[in-house]
């Protein structure tokens, strides 16, 4: 599965380990079980560190760990499934998550708008043509209604400024 | 009426531009038709018996006459030349072809009509009053917050794969037009002890297989704040709802299990991190969406102008007083077009008969008209001198039978005769009510009685809130139809009460009889209402009157 970031196809540095298996040298992924087992050694090693968190356990239980996490991958279970939106937007706006936030599963092209107004920057697309429509799919709205933290101006900001220019 | 400015108008664009690339993609099999659902559906298209349905949103219930005739025009040109209108205001065409839906979705965008959110595990349309901006009494148009609300949930990023579907009503008048309580989300807007507008917030109502009424999880909630409460309570069900049964995933079934004040507690945590946020409705975006909606220059007339007393044919008295309402402005009156002819498919209209109810928009209500939950159509704004005028019209064109909120105004579903999860019809039940209460007299004698008719439990006919309600289910491979009474869609909402054991087909209308004739021989006095007496006597009478003999 093509792994999209800042809107291109990249090679994937990140391995995903299982949960019995030794964890090699380099950057991992892993399991949020495995993740909270142990977290204190497992941060300390060298190479950075991802988890695959689930989508229905609360995001809180990172934040101890948010600054020392490279990756945290989201899970759409299917694309019908839409509580990993909500999770990416907890970990982007309320706890203050800077790093890679990346979807996996179910990732279809008629979801990338709404993932990345919910945080979302890298993505583990399911199918080699959605990945290389990614560029284009994403900018297919020039307007959007609600403010979310990818702070793109609204509808109604655009009005404000419309009328602000106007006024001047 | 709403205007779109250039910025809702990109929009609409856009979104055909997206729907004409998923078309194009299923038609091609690059999208399995179970990935093509979820898109189809957040653009309103259902599969069904025969062919596609395409359910078109009328937000807040308000047409301009340009966009009926949009919508006359799409009936004809990519339809049957008629089309339904619903208990959530909006309009449905039956037979339209997959890959003319881009078409006809550009033609209604250049009205700014589209089907955005009409169906799919997402907010759908938010409706409100039909009556909204008219009626008297209000305190504040709800369409204003309709509005703020429809820009907020369209296409939001976090909420657009909810456990299930979530529909919002908003009233802000003491009698719900509405029916809020029944919505996943009910708003009454109000003003509290210091003047200030707000919401009371009622979560959890829903028919469907297991049937509630919402309860009030906050009872003020400042204007400024409702789209972060709302926020929250999406938040809190996208995360909490249940997807392990879609039986069960709907709102009301969280509410349910963990207790409305547990429910309202999570909310409200929920709130306090969110309400001071770029969520707050600021005075300058109500201004803004205030000034959009365009109000009629009302002129000042007299409330009883020589035309209206001079009419004395007692048909139009008749009419007058069943389908005309009073109106905020003296000298004004709203007036319901009856889509519940004798012997026809409730909510139905033809595209002619959409047309002639544009012009007479134009000529009469100052080019607006309204679609209530009940099916039916409303011209919000004629001056009451013009009565006698517009009554000759519509009576003309089929839209006057003067049985607004009588027993054969009847609220069904399209039934078997169309969709794909009916067990049973509903249409041709309606039908042969319509016929037996048609002798006006009767029905005028009976009073306010609505009948609500479902297919199936999942209750698009609202059967659990008819004063009567009917729903069909099958047994056997035989159509049979459980009878509830005491249901009420109002602000005294209330899920209504079986009767007994099913009937069959031959035998609903004749059952309905027994019921109506058991509450003619047992009401208390003439102007008890049917609703009144079944409250007072229970169900045992009707069910003893309706069993004796069968």
């Amino acid at each position: 599965m093509p792994l999209v970031k800042a809107n291109v196809i990249v090679s994937d540095d990140f391995v995903q380990v299982a949960d019995d298996a030794p964890l090699p040298d380099g950057a991992i992924l892993i399991s949020a079980t495995r993740l909270l087992a142990d977290a204190e050694t497992i941060l300390r090693r060298n190479g950075n560190t991802g988890v695959v968190w689930p989508n229905n356990r609360s995001v809180a239980e990172l934040v101890p760990y948010l600054g020392r996490l490279a990756v945290i991958a989201l899970v759409f279970p299917t694309f019908r499934d839409g509580r990993a939106y909500t999770q990416a937007r907890l970990l982007r706006e309320r706890y203050g998550f800077e790093g890679e936030l990346r979807a996996t599963g179910q990732v279809l092209r008629d979801q990338f708008v709404f993932m990345l107004r919910s945080g979302f920057d890298a993505f583990d697309v399911k199918k080699d043509s959605d990945a290389e429509a990614f560029c284009q799919v994403a900018r297919r709205y020039s307007v959007v209604y609600q403010p979310t933290g990818d702070g793109r101006a609204t509808a109604h900001d655009s009005r404000r400024a419309l009328q602000d220019e106007d006024a001047r | 009426m709403y205007a779109y400015d250039e910025i809702d108008r990109a929009f609409l664009s856009e979104r055909v531009s997206e729907f004409r690339d998923q078309v194009a993609r299923r038609l091609s099999g690059e999208l399995t038709e179970d990935e093509f659902k979820s898109l189809r559906l957040m653009n309103g298209v259902y599969l069904q018996l025969h062919a596609y349905m395409f359910r078109v949103a009328i937000p807040y219930g308000t047409l301009s006459s340009a966009q009926l005739r949009r919508l006359a025009a799409v009936a004809r040109k990519y339809d049957r030349g008629y089309g339904h209108f619903t208990t959530r205001q909006n309009i449905q065409y039956n037979w339209i072809k997959l890959a003319e839906l881009p078409d006809a979705m550009e033609e209604l965008a250049e009205v700014g009509i589209h089907a955005i959110q009409t169906s799919g595990n997402c907010v759908r349309n938010i409706t409100a009053d039909q009556w909204s901006g008219v009626t008297p009494g209000e305190v504040d148009d709800p369409r204003i917050w309709a509005e703020v609300l429809r820009q907020y949930t369209t296409l939001h990023p976090e909420f657009s794969f909810l456990p299930r579907k979530f529909k919002i009503a908003i009233t802000a008048s003491d009698h719900d037009r509405a029916a809020i309580k029944i919505h996943d989300i009910g708003l009454k807007l109000k003003r509290n002890d210091e003047g200030r507008l707000g919401f009371e917030v009622l979560v959890g109502g829903g028919l469907g297989r297991t049937p509630f009424i919402g309860k009030t999880v906050n009872a003020f909630v400042p204007a400024r704040d409702i789209v972060s409460y709302v926020e929250a309570v999406l938040r809190v069900y996208n995360q909490c709802g249940r997807r392990d049964n879609i039986y069960k995933a709907r709102i009301k079934i969280l509410v349910h299990e963990l207790g409305a004040e547990a429910f309202a507690r999570d909310v409200e945590a929920e709130w306090a991190q969110i309400r001071d946020s770029a969520l707050v409705v600021d005075d300058d975006m109500v201004a803004d969406i205030r000034s959009r909606f365009s109000y009629p220059d009302y002129q000042e007339l007299p409330e009883t102008p020589g035309e209206l007393v001079r009419e004395t044919d007692p048909h139009f008295r008749t009419w007058l007083h069943n389908s005309v309402a009073p109106h905020k402005e003296p000298g004004y009156a709203i007036v319901t077009l009856s889509l519940k002819p004798v012997g026809g498919a409730p909510g139905d209209a033809t595209a002619e008969q959409m047309d002639a109810i544009a012009d007479l928009a134009d000529r009469y209500s100052f080019g607006e008209i309204r679609v209530g939950h009940e099916q039916n159509l409303a011209l919000p704004n004629v001056a009451k001198r013009d009565l006698p005028a517009l009554w000759r019209a519509l009576d003309r064109i089929g839209v006057a039978t003067p049985n607004v909120n009588l027993v054969s105004d009847i609220i069904a579903c399209p039934g078997l005769d169309y969709c794909s999860l009916a067990n049973a019809r509903s249409i041709p039940v309606a039908q042969e009510l319509t016929r037996r209460f048609a002798d006006h007299d009767l029905a005028a004698m009976i009073g306010r009685l609505h009948i609500n008719i479902s297919g199936c439990i999942n209750a698009c006919g609202h059967h659990h809130v008819g004063h009567i309600g009917i729903l069909g289910v099958e047994k056997n491979g035989e159509e049979f139809y459980q009878i509830t009474i005491g249901g009420r869609a109002d602000e005294g909402a209330v899920v209504g009460t079986l009767i007994g054991p099913a009937v069959r087909f031959t035998e609903v209308a004749d059952v309905i009889e027994d019921i109506v004739e058991a509450y003619l021989a047992l009401r208390a006095r003439p102007d008890e209402l049917f609703i009144d007496a079944v409250a007072r006597l229970g169900v045992q009478p009707f069910k003893e009157r309706v069993y004796a003999t069968r």
